[in-house]
């Protein structure tokens, strides 16, 4: 649009051709200044995508679909497997997001609903912001300090080896993490509902609660559950927090106290001292992931979309 | 019969009232319960030579995190100055063609990337730049922190340039200006609190970040301000001190722990104090 209206001052006066030029340099310069910048933007995008395949395109060759389709994961014997990780994958951040929803749910009722404004409604989101601002590092290093002996006692009354570390310990303080982010989503969605609706279901005689559960819940089902799958591709993508609790195990898990790893953790555990193949196989395990979160993610979004244009 | 129901409803509803307040109160608890521990552990560990000196041997008690402190401000910077001019420069863009199709690309993209694991930044940065370069840099640190603030930066500069009003922007061009200058003389400064917003959630959101560093910036036990060199940064230093078996480590983890949360707070803020002050009003 800018370039058009460069081009039409072209051939107005010619005794200012020169200055003329010179600012339809400059504007053409910066016009295109922005469109590489978007670009640009596009391009990173691309090129991350590009790189993963391309460096674990030689794992495919060597061992075909394998890594899709056996179960060991043994890098001293040039095994590779993504099925553990995946496993470890979905376990946890499923089972966070079990433990996330009540929580979270009743946090964006109390937010959407009971407590909008006031003195006790502030205090609520700043705590969620506050929970949502804590670097992964030290969720992790607090359930190393605080959580796993905890777990530990819990093991040991229940007569098994008291790891402490594990899939369910994992999932706890995934959970912690991802209630903020669950909550504000599924706040915003509860505000969303229109007015009209809760206040012909009130002029009906209905109590709170029953507008909660005949009004409000159906009408934003699908906003709300979007919100669970953006925090579920959170939950699969966490590293750190994940790394330092899940016990590093490249097993399936057989249960939730038992050790595993995701595909973030093994990554973070194993790349630094990697080599050869099994970079190569990282590699193709972070290619995983990224498809993984990405599909979440675009699902999630989607429904968030048809939500709102519905709403 | 009726008298009945009606107390059954009522008291349904105080029940349900409860347990959303009780289940939302309970959140708070591990909260508290976390930031006390940080609090507690953290601040007696505090003093000028934790903040101001190098740390000591393996085992010995005292030392200080000078050269991670370091590490973090110039991996932020670098972060700050790849990725600011590249975010605005896109949301101006996406601004001034809302309906093309490269921006639809780009908001898509810009989504997508928000979405990707920290630690595939990490991976994805070392081929990039580590394995080129043949050596782990707080340029490739500041290289993947700045990818992760892209999207921030676009999406809260985008929010701002939508609220300035089409009028400024006619009155300047009305009176002659060419584009480039009614951008940069009367659209940037009116958004300014808007991007400035944005650049301080991206560095509170990269502050706190370890998986994109561990293959980049890598850690560094010593002080270096050399940008082709490895440097340690505060969630290196946490990550590393915490899965070591030394408790004096441990309680250093605790007051680098302590200084990143009050960063990041303090970032916060910094930043509610920005929207509220300098909100676009016309």
């Amino acid at each position: 649009m800018t370039m058009n209206k460069a081009g039409h001052t072209r051939g107005a006066g010619q005794g200012s051709a020169a200055l003329l030029s010179s600012h339809q340099m400059k504007e053409k310069g910066f016009s295109s200044f922005l469109l590489m910048a978007g670009v640009s933007v596009l391009l990173v995008l691309g090129a991350f995508f590009v790189t993963l395949v391309l460096q674990s395109w030689p794992l495919f060759r060597e061992t075909g679909l394998g890594f899709f389709t056996t179960l060991r994961w043994a890098p001293m014997e040039n095994e590779y497997s993504v099925l553990p990780f995946l496993a470890g994958t979905l376990m946890t951040s499923l089972l966070s997001i079990l433990i996330a929803f009540p929580f979270s749910m009743a946090l964006s009722i109390l937010l959407g609903e009971y407590l909008k404004t006031g003195p006790f409604a502030a205090a609520f989101k700043s705590v969620t912001e506050l929970l949502a601002g804590i670097p992964s590092v030290i969720y992790g290093f607090w359930g190393i300090m605080i959580l796993m002996p905890l777990i530990q006692s819990l093991q040991m009354k229940l007569g098994m080896i008291p790891y402490g570390v594990g899939v369910l310990t994992a999932s706890l303080i995934l959970s912690l993490m991802i209630i903020p982010y669950a909550a504000s989503l599924g706040r915003d969605v509860i505000s969303m509902v229109p007015g009209e609706l809760k206040e012909a279901a009130y002029a009906m005689g209905a109590t709170r609660s029953e507008v909660v559960f005949h009004v409000i819940l159906p009408y934003a089902r699908s906003g709300i559950t979007a919100g669970f799958f953006l925090a579920l591709g959170r939950a699969v993508g966490e590293t750190m927090a994940v790394t330092m609790l899940i016990g590093n195990s490249n097993f399936i898990p057989r249960g939730i106290f038992s050790p595993a790893n995701t595909m973030a953790s093994v990554i973070a555990n194993e790349f630094g001292e990697a080599d050869g193949l099994h970079t190569t196989a990282l590699i193709a395990v972070g290619l995983v992931l990224m498809i993984l979160t990405g599909l979440i993610n675009s699902a999630g979004k989607s429904i968030m979309k048809r939500f709102q244009v519905g709403g | 019969m009726k008298d009945l129901s009606l107390k059954k409803r009522v008291f349904k509803e105080r029940l349900f009232r409860g347990g959303v307040f009780f289940l939302a109160s309970l959140v708070v608890v591990p909260l508290a319960l976390l930031l006390g521990y940080i609090v507690k552990k953290g601040i007696g560990v505090i003093n000028w030579d934790f903040l101001f000196s190098m740390p000591a041997g393996v085992g010995e008690s005292g030392g200080g995190i000078v050269h991670s402190l370091a590490g973090t401000v110039m991996l932020i910077v670098i972060a700050v100055i790849l990725s600011v001019p590249v975010a605005v420069a896109t949301a101006l863009f996406i601004n001034d063609h809302p309906k093309n199709r490269i921006s639809r690309m780009i908001r898509f993209t810009v989504d997508m990337l928000q979405g990707i694991p920290s630690i595939i930044m990490g991976i994805v940065v070392y081929l990039w730049v580590v394995l080129p370069m043949k050596n782990f840099s707080s340029l490739a640190g500041g290289v993947a922190l700045g990818i992760m603030m892209l999207p921030i930066v676009i999406k809260s500069t985008e929010e701002t340039l939508k609220m300035v009003p089409e009028s400024l922007k006619e009155a300047s061009m009305a009176l002659g200006a060419p584009y480039y200058k009614t951008v940069l003389h009367v659209i940037l400064p009116a958004g300014l609190s808007g991007i400035l917003t944005g650049v301080l959630l991206g560095v509170s959101r990269i502050a706190g970040e370890t998986a994109p560093l561990l293959f980049t910036a890598f850690g560094n036990p010593f002080l270096n301000t050399d940008i082709f060199k490895p440097v340690d940064a505060l969630p290196l230093l946490i990550y590393n001190y915490s899965t070591s078996p030394y408790p004096e480590w441990h309680s250093l983890a605790w007051g680098a722990s302590f200084i990143l949360v009050a960063f990041v707070l303090i970032l916060n803020l910094i930043t509610r104090l920005v929207v509220k002050k300098w909100q676009i009003k016309y």
